[in-house]
């Protein structure tokens, strides 16, 4: 496919570890922010590919991993209602709640929907009109535009049974929040591609500055990624800390500007709790009190208070890069992800899981 | 989460309450998506789609800047061998 296949070349990307192998002098570690990059990585093995002296550790770009456990269990419950159809992303319905999940609440009779965007909701709440419809607006930056045109148009239907239940996170202050750690060992950042597709470089520059990183705002295939490791590694051996764009093709500074004056309209930012990192000020959205009627927190009660993780799961450590999934004991044994114990074990794109699917025979080959 | 899949518009044409909506070509699929942020492109033009709406405009010129940035760092660190050329396998695993 055009745009995909010639950046997985594989001449391409040899090439460029070999310009980057010239480029090093000494010890950087990066931080890859998006899940999607996280994948490609240990799919590739690029980060066993680059020198010795650069670390790449794995962000928390995850939307599924750091949806916090009291919106699955808001969730589960809203499913359970009776009469209401419950539609999400595929990748939501392993996610462990205190005590269920989404697909155990459909083998229990609830009506959850796999959907692919949040339009086909819409639709299914316009076909289905004595039924609730209720969609898990799960997803970083880049998927409000879709959620915020699903509530446009179900407004100007002027649907009654529609609404959404908002779990959207923003991530540069998920990025200041890593920063800030005295246990932070990131020195730059490949931001997440199509987080800046949606929003532009504008909120960066000031991180940047602020905290003498380079941020390179990068695409998910294996020479995308090398190309931002390629930027952040020449910025830190220049001694520069700036924003540069190593996604051209997807990326402008601006953003994409209908698209953001869409989520301006619909959505405001809010403080938000992520899954294994905690409460982080002005880290998420929320819909804005004209659009109150089609938000599922105000239409249905909240269930009780959440139960506690799971004490064997070290997601936390690991969405903050402080552990490998490796390091847990619990990986591969009492964590799969048929049975997660922990959100990263369930999305393609949680690190645990990407290194369950390509590196569990590594890891049991090699001695630790 | 965040996958943005670039594809080929078909044909544009307006959807519900005049919602601006296309056909595009991924590869062998295709799908109706969502134009509404992509007001500039037309047919022949590949977009970046994510959960049913295009959220950019392919740049056919930025589409290059990957390899031209590439010879530049090789240009920089005066490399002459540029390395062997074996070819990227992915492990085995389900696809992405």
């Amino acid at each position: 496919m055009k745009y995909l296949e010639e950046y997985r070349d594989g001449a391409a990307a040899q090439e460029y570890l070999a310009a980057i192998r010239k480029l090093v002098t000494r010890p950087w570690t990066l931080m890859e922010v998006c899940g999607g990059q996280t994948h490609s990585i240990v799919r590739y093995g690029l980060d066993e590919m680059l020198p010795p002296e650069l670390t790449l550790i794995h962000g928390p770009g995850c939307p599924v991993c750091v949806t916090p456990i009291h919106l699955i269990d808001r969730a589960v419950a809203i499913a359970r209602t009776p009469g209401v159809i419950f539609a999400s992303f595929g990748d939501m319905l392993r996610v462990p709640g205190s005590s269920s999940d989404l697909l155990r609440a459909r083998a229990a009779g609830a009506d959850v929907r796999i959907v692919y965007s949040p339009l086909d909701a819409v639709a299914i709440a316009e076909a289905n009109p004595e039924r609730q419809v209720v969609f898990f607006a799960v997803g970083f930056e880049t998927t409000a535009p879709a959620n915020a045109t699903a509530v446009l148009l179900a407004s100007k239907k002027r649907l009654t049974n529609f609404s959404i239940l908002v779990a959207h996170v923003r991530v540069p202050p998920a990025i200041a929040a890593i920063l800030s750690s005295p246990f932070c060992k990131v020195q730059g950042f490949l931001a997440a591609g199509h987080v800046c597709t949606v929003m532009g470089t504008g909120e960066y520059h000031d991180l940047a500055a602020r905290y003498a990183v380079p941020i390179v705002v990068t695409g998910f295939e294996p020479v995308d990624i090398l190309h931002g490791v390629a930027m952040a590694v020449r910025q830190l051996e220049e001694g520069r800390h700036e924003v540069e764009i190593a996604y051209g093709r997807a990326v402008r500074p601006e953003g994409n500007l209908p698209a953001r004056q869409a989520v301006e309209e619909v959505f405001e930012v809010v403080d938000r709790t992520w899954r294994g990192l905690g409460g982080i000020p002005a880290s998420g959205l929320g819909l804005r009190e004209r659009f109150a009627a089609f938000d599922a927190e105000r239409r249905y009660p909240e269930p009780g208070p959440p139960a506690a993780e799971s004490p064997d799961c070290i997601a936390g450590l690991v969405l903050q890069g402080l552990k490998k999934p490796r390091e847990c004991g619990a990986f591969g044994t009492r964590c799969t992800p048929e049975h997660p114990l922990g959100a990263p074990m369930v999305s393609s794109e949680g690190a645990c899981a990407a290194y369950y699917l390509y590196r569990r025979r590594a890891a049991a080959a090699a001695p630790s | 989460m965040c996958l943005g899949i670039p594809g080929e518009i078909l044909e544009i044409h307006a959807g519900d309450l005049g919602l601006a909506m296309g056909t595009v070509r991924f590869g062998g699929a295709e799908r109706e998506v969502c134009l509404a942020y992509v007001p500039e492109a037309q047919v022949g033009d590949y977009v970046i789609v994510h959960v049913g709406v295009a959220i950019s405009k392919v740049s056919e010129e930025e589409a290059k800047e990957v390899f031209g940035y590439l010879q530049e760092i090789q240009a920089l660190a005066d490399l002459e061998d540029a390395g062997s050329t074996a070819a990227l396998t992915p492990r085995p695993g389900p696809g992405a």
